[in-house]
């Protein structure tokens, strides 16, 4: 959505299921997907009187290794908070949180865009907390499932550096490509490990304050229907700022039937949750030395592999957002490297080829290699496309008018002189795609 | 079969080695007693009397096979009672509440595991105040337990089924919280010994949380050998519960008998005034006896007493209101206008401390004042080994006659309020009587994990005194 006058301003809270053995307080298991309902509970899971948690110290490493990758600040004394309110998915009457003294804190991610933007999201705080039950409701039956009561939960709360739904797809690729490379957790919406809310506003272009509402979009279960949710409340709040009035403080839910936003729930004052310091935790305190030992084990962190491959073998930006776009894909390369050059394959030749022409990496690292042996196969680099793209932008200034004027067949135009440009080399999806954001850029 | 007269667990122990008696035999007899005059105390809500009779013949056929088991097992056949606070496996757990009156867990408190492994035998589970929410045994949502010593009377609270039911001899011993004072009020107001470890020495795990910074887990017992030697069962790190401490834990009972000689011990001035006379008579009696048998004594401070009770009904009341959410009728119990007027108070003090706008000014502060608490007692434990005062400010009132004003009995937790916020141990052992042949009660107060040292005094203390012996007139008749 584009419009000259406003900009929406974005803040994320971003919910992630650990992958950890155990819950957060007690021993049961933490992985719940497709388990009978409460099969995997104890006295401390279903809040039974006279029970009492046990921090998962596996749950706060991981958290805190999230918090180094976002570059955050770790506190060496840290607690949690009792975040008391009443529904019936929480059994204590209190969520066991943490307040005002987060594990991590003060962090940013820095990530190229798929079209190789440099683009940088600060993180306010990374903190644990447990997470609910799971309420089913069925034939005005309410059902409530503890299986997923206690397991550990981790919140990334960014700041408001967001400003369109495509920044958002952007930011939540990045972190969640962090969050698999150091394999903490499956980040998966349709298991329900991944969870995101937006609190959305909208203000002019040029401002720098933050408006004095927002507007906090929730239960949404994809990336798609959260950016379309993104969207269309930047053009509902814009609706209500040229009236002259201020959108309301208030929740909002995604409808996907009809693609709108619905209110769920107003918000005359902030939540009331009397936080207080858990008494049955002690507080945390972590030694010297700790942090340190932590930093060693995120090396192989998608910034850290970048770097590496930019120094080893000069690659580009693209190539090397892909190559380290998964742990799998990194390792594959890596080893396949290792394997050509007994074979005299160059990594630029199979960076090529996990790049450009999307060879199986499932396959065995010989029988790739092979492949290579027996046919080399054509490929295109970055540069010529970039170049080829230029071409064909100077040379038809005519269909370049038409398309920023917002005829659309334009581009289908545009899309055949590349393609015979780079005589069949790329396929015209891709083609499309870097075109068109050239131009948007542009 | 021979009559148990001591109510001791030495005795009973002796008794099974010589064969004067069977498990079954004294776990029958302590039921026939609780028979006899619980219809008099009130001191139980729940019995398990089945249960423990099979559990006496489990032993009874263990102890033929192999007479080394009382050795290894220190509670080996001693029956006993639990505060209605400690959950029970099978066994229906209320908490002196009647919102949860339907309420039978599926565990049993670490506590409870430990002494039933170590051979007691739970015969019932004991009234108190609801939730653990008074001094006087009046709030439990039931009915109020009497004090043996005079049926008129209160026993103390909130174990007032352990502290009457002990001194009444229907029970060699039974378990007690102690948030501000709940082992140590009844053990004082009915003769008997009460011990408040140090927290984090014993589990909570299992047992009703009333305030969870304060709770501390502790027993009723007639003398100081036997608290000694249960707290050596109960006491230690507990996986399942993070505030328990990995510090050794002794033989308590097998310290007692060491020299006290030397052993300096203070007297808060702040303890001995604002009690009644015959209160503060029988505590300078007793240090005269102590010094009698090498202890030194001097007067010291702890200049922020006066501010324990106020600080305790910030902190405790937040900690009840959260603790209490759970109790929402949806999965057991009934809904949340079940709860009695106590709990209501509480909950309703605990939600407004800790509410936006009012936290900085009470439980912040409150817990600032805590620190203050705390410092007066690691300042004087710097000048002194052991503290010596009452527990109560006076002998027990009449039912009745404070229960309409609760502010009047928030205030009777003035010395014992103090040492959980500073989360110290205190011993509670009877120092003598008052007009109508009250007991009084005095507590030591020692440094954090000196527990060993507080059993000591107290053990060296009976072996001058005879108070611990004195039974109920009520209870003579059950040795008949």
């Amino acid at each position: 959505m584009v419009s000259a006058k406003y900009e929406s301003v974005i803040g994320m809270e971003v919910h992630i299921e650990l992958d950890t053995k155990s819950k957060m307080f007690c021993s049961c298991p933490s992985e719940h997907f497709g388990k009978p309902p409460n099969s995997q509970v104890c006295p401390v899971c279903l809040g039974l009187p006279g029970a009492l948690p046990v921090p998962n110290i596996e749950a706060i490493k991981k958290t805190q290794l999230i918090g180094l990758a976002l570059g955050c600040k770790l506190r060496d004394f840290s607690k949690f908070d009792r975040k008391n309110y009443f529904y019936p998915d929480i059994p204590k009457g209190y969520q066991i949180s943490q307040y005002d003294m987060p594990f991590c804190y003060e962090g940013k991610l820095d990530y190229l865009t798929e079209f190789q933007v440099k683009k940088m999201v600060r993180v306010r705080r990374v903190h644990m907390e447990e997470d609910t039950a799971k309420m089913i409701h069925i034939d005005g039956a309410s059902l409530i499932d503890f299986n997923r009561s206690g397991v550990p939960l981790v919140e990334i709360v960014s700041e408001p550096d967001i400003h369109d739904s495509q920044d958002l797809r952007d930011y939540l690729k990045a972190l969640i490509r962090v969050i698999r490379h150091l394999d903490l957790s499956s980040c998966d919406m349709e298991k329900g490990t991944l969870r995101l809310e937006a609190n959305v506003s909208v203000r002019k272009v040029g401002s720098n304050d933050l408006p004095k509402y927002k507007v906090e979009i929730k239960n949404v279960n994809s990336f798609r229907y959260i950016a379309h949710a993104i969207d269309y409340e930047f053009s509902r709040q814009i609706e209500i700022l040229e009236r002259g009035e201020t959108p309301l403080q208030e929740t909002r839910g995604f409808d996907e039937n009809r693609g709108v936003t619905v209110s769920q729930r107003v918000k005359e004052e902030a939540n009331d949750y009397r936080y207080f310091p858990e008494p049955d935790i002690p507080p945390s305190r972590f030694p010297e030395g700790y942090v340190e030992t932590l930093r060693k084990q995120i090396s192989q962190l998608p910034q850290q592999a970048a770097e590496r491959l930019k120094l080893q073998y000069n690659f580009s930006d693209h190539y090397v957002n892909v190559l380290t776009n998964s742990p799998e894909v990194l390792m594959k390369f890596d080893r396949l490297v290792a394997s050509g050059s007994t074979h005299d394959v160059s990594p630029d030749e199979i960076a090529n080829a996990i790049v450009n022409r999307r060879v199986d990496i499932s396959l065995p690292v010989e029988q790739i290699i092979q492949k290579f042996v027996s046919a080399k196969v054509t490929t295109v680099t970055t540069l010529d496309i970039s170049t080829h793209i230029k071409e064909v932008i100077n040379e038809n200034p005519k269909a370049i008018e038409d398309y920023k004027k917002g005829k659309k067949g334009a581009i289908e135009f545009l899309v055949g002189r590349l393609m015979a440009k780079l005589k069949g080399r790329m396929d015209p999806v891709s083609a499309r795609k870097i075109l068109e954001q050239t131009l948007q850029d542009k | 079969m021979k009559k148990v007269t001591q109510n001791s667990i030495n005795e009973i122990h002796e008794g099974y080695k010589l064969k004067k008696w069977s498990v079954e035999e004294i776990t029958k007899e302590y039921i026939g007693r609780v028979q006899k005059l619980d219809p008099k105390l009130k001191a139980f809500l729940t019995t398990a009397f089945d249960e423990a009779i099979l559990k006496a013949r489990e032993l009874d056929s263990n102890l033929r096979k192999d007479e080394e088991v009382i050795e290894r097992k220190p509670l080996f056949g001693i029956p006993y009672g639990a505060k209605d606070l400690f959950s029970t496996k099978g066994v229906r757990t209320t908490g002196g509440a009647k919102i949860i009156d339907n309420y039978v867990p599926p565990y049993d408190a670490t506590s409870i595991v430990r002494i039933n492994e170590a051979g007691g035998i739970l015969i019932g589970k004991l009234n108190q105040d609801a939730w653990g929410h008074g001094a006087s045994g009046e709030h439990s949502d039931y009915f109020p337990t009497h004090n043996p010593w005079n049926l008129d009377y209160v026993p103390g609270g909130s174990s007032s089924g352990s502290g009457a039911a002990v001194a009444a001899r229907i029970l060699p011993f039974a378990t007690a919280t102690d948030t501000a004072g709940s082992a140590r009020c009844p053990a004082s107001f009915c003769g008997v010994c009460g011990l408040k470890p140090t927290y984090g020495r014993v589990s909570r795990y299992g047992i009703l949380s009333m305030a969870s910074s304060l709770d501390s887990i502790g027993h009723i017992t007639t003398k100081v050998e036997d608290s000694a030697r249960i707290l050596s069962v109960t006491a230690g790190s507990d996986e399942f519960d993070a505030t328990t401490t990995p510090a050794a834990v002794p033989k308590y009972e097998e310290q007692l008998t060491g020299s006290i000689r030397e052993t300096k011990i203070g007297i808060p001035k702040e303890y001995i005034d604002g009690v009644t006379p015959e209160v503060r008579e029988a505590i300078k009696a007793a240090a005269r006896q102590l010094e009698g048998i090498g202890c030194k004594f001097v007067e010291v401070s702890l200049p922020h007493t006066q501010l324990a009770v106020p600080v305790y009904y910030i902190v405790q009341p937040a900690e009840v209101s959260s603790n209490l959410a759970r109790f929402d009728g949806n999965r057991f119990g009934h809904d949340r206008q079940t709860f009695g007027d106590e709990a209501k108070r509480r909950i309703m003090l605990g939600t407004y401390t800790l509410s936006a706008g009012y936290y900085d000014a009470y439980y912040r502060k409150a817990m600032q004042v805590r620190t203050l608490i705390r410092e007066d007692f690691s300042k004087v434990f710097s000048q002194v080994d052991a503290l010596l005062g009452p527990v109560m400010p006076h002998t027990a009132f009449k039912l009745g006659e404070k229960v309409s004003d609760p502010l009047l009995l928030y205030l009777e937790d003035v010395f014992t309020a103090p040492i959980n916020l500073a989360g110290l141990p205190a011993l509670a052992v009877p120092c003598g009587f008052g007009s109508g042949n009250l007991p009084i009660g005095m507590q030591i107060i020692g440094p954090q994990f000196s527990e060993g040292l507080l059993f000591k005094i107290g053990y060296s203390y009976e072996r001058v005194t005879d108070w611990h012996l004195q039974i109920p007139p009520i209870a003579q008749n059950v040795y008949s």
